[in-house]
């Protein structure tokens, strides 16, 4: 069989090799290139919804978690206008919630905290909404806090693809999206959501939590307190935190 | 030796966790005295600003008076830093945010645990209550921010310095945290 060169993809000057049927994100996280994302996760559909992972391609804007890798592609990706925007995205996301770091189980080893820590975002900047959302405290196990949802359908994807389940998804449009539960009461505790499944411990902020687990890390010994999320090679241990303790 | 830079610090819907931290400074406080005077603030007790180089001001809107004394901070101060979550987005107090303020006076002086004579205080030397808890930055306009709950005193002494040396400040991703 005759070896064909490698087809590559260029990242900010770095040449990096990719395979038919990537993306420009799978490429660039085989290659430990850390673009910032939060609706991605290894392994599940791409969403393309939160659009952290912009990158320019040859000049325009495109998501590198939907977009499929091809020859001859020049990626922008660490340049100080697209952290700029994607702090602007980052700060969207923060003042359309209730985010409160200090009184959320999630913090330090927050998906959207640590990229807000990574793009250096001291303020939300914008009005905060402070949207009232329903909480779900129905199921024995598990605990939905709407507050800190950021509509990132990982999952409704991992409950999907990966648990055979079809437990989550999104209603709505716009300012009107939410997560809704899929039961006939719409309540968690009316569903086969399990610990084991992966949607209970996928969710990248505080919305989904394992309940009679809260703080087991001290705050100050959390991922993202010692890591950087740039760090290459997290993803494991982000889903892990939420059964065991890394450090 | 120039004059001193003027520091004005004040606690508006905060809990002082914030000025608590800055006093993390510990000694580092004698040689920071050597270039800066502290004007309005609960360390030195002064009622009111004056002109000031630099306002601190932790905590966000609940009140009124809240709203009178970041005024006073923003008109006095020529750098005005929101210091500590609740300042930047409400923080914990902000969490009322989620009830009428109608519900949490009632929950607090009507229906709670152990509540005796019931009655919702009215003096008139009261603040009025705002009906929801703001950041500051959606009332004056804010300089720099400072994150954390608290902030760690390294944080405030990176800032300061920053500002002492007429630097931008900016905080090392060491000591950037919202918790």
């Amino acid at each position: 069989m005759s070896k064909l060169p490698p087809q590559t993809i260029t990242i900010d000057g770095q040449e990096i090799p990719f395979e038919d049927g990537q993306t420009i994100m799978d490429a660039a996280l085989a290659a430990d290139v850390y673009i910032p994302h939060l609706c991605h996760r290894p392994g599940l559909s791409p969403h393309g919804s939160c659009k952290l992972c912009t990158v320019e391609v040859n000049g325009r804007s495109a998501s590198a978690c939907t977009l499929p890798a091809a020859s001859g592609q020049e990626i922008s990706n660490n340049t100080p206008a697209l952290k700029e925007e994607r702090k602007t995205i980052t700060q969207m996301l923060f003042v359309e919630g209730n985010h409160f770091c200090p009184a959320c189980e999630k913090t330090g080893d927050c998906t959207l905290q640590a990229v807000a820590y990574h793009l250096d975002m001291l303020d939300g900047h914008f009005p905060q909404f402070y949207p009232r959302r329903e909480l779900d405290a129905s199921h024995e196990s598990i605990v939905l806090d709407r507050d800190r949802c950021i509509l990132c359908a990982l999952c409704v994807r991992a409950s999907q693809e990966v648990d055979g389940k079809n437990v989550f998804a999104i209603s709505g449009r716009g300012i009107d999206a939410k997560l809704i539960v899929n039961s006939e009461s719409g309540k968690l505790g009316d569903t086969d959501l399990s610990t084991e499944d992966l949607a209970a411990h996928i969710c990248p902020v505080g919305a989904i939590l394992i309940k009679e687990h809260g703080y087991e890390v001290p705050i100050g010994l959390r991922t993202f307190d010692l890591h950087s999320i740039a760090e290459p090679g997290l993803e494991p241990v982000i889903l892990r935190k939420g059964k065991n303790r890394d450090e | 030796m120039s004059k001193k830079i003027r520091i004005a610090t004040t606690s508006l819907a905060g809990c002082f966790g914030c000025h608590m931290s800055f006093l993390d400074i510990d000694e580092r406080i004698v040689e920071l005295l050597e270039h800066v005077e502290f004007d309005r603030s609960p360390i030195t007790d002064i009622k009111h600003c004056t002109d000031c180089d630099i306002g601190l001001v932790e905590g966000g809107l609940c009140n009124a008076e809240n709203v009178h004394v970041l005024k006073e901070f923003r008109e006095n101060c020529k750098i005005l830093i929101a210091v500590g979550a609740c300042a930047i987005n409400g923080g914990v107090p902000a969490m009322r945010n989620h009830f009428t303020l109608k519900e949490c006076l009632e929950e607090a002086y009507i229906h709670g645990v152990g509540v005796e004579n019931p009655m919702i205080p009215n003096d008139v030397e009261l603040p009025l209550l705002l009906s929801k808890v703001h950041p500051i930055h959606e009332v004056v306009h804010v300089d720099y921010y400072l994150p954390g709950c608290p902030p760690p005193a390294d944080a405030f002494m990176k800032v300061l310095t920053d500002l002492l040396e007429g630097k931008e400040p900016s905080l090392p991703k060491e000591i950037l945290h919202y918790d």
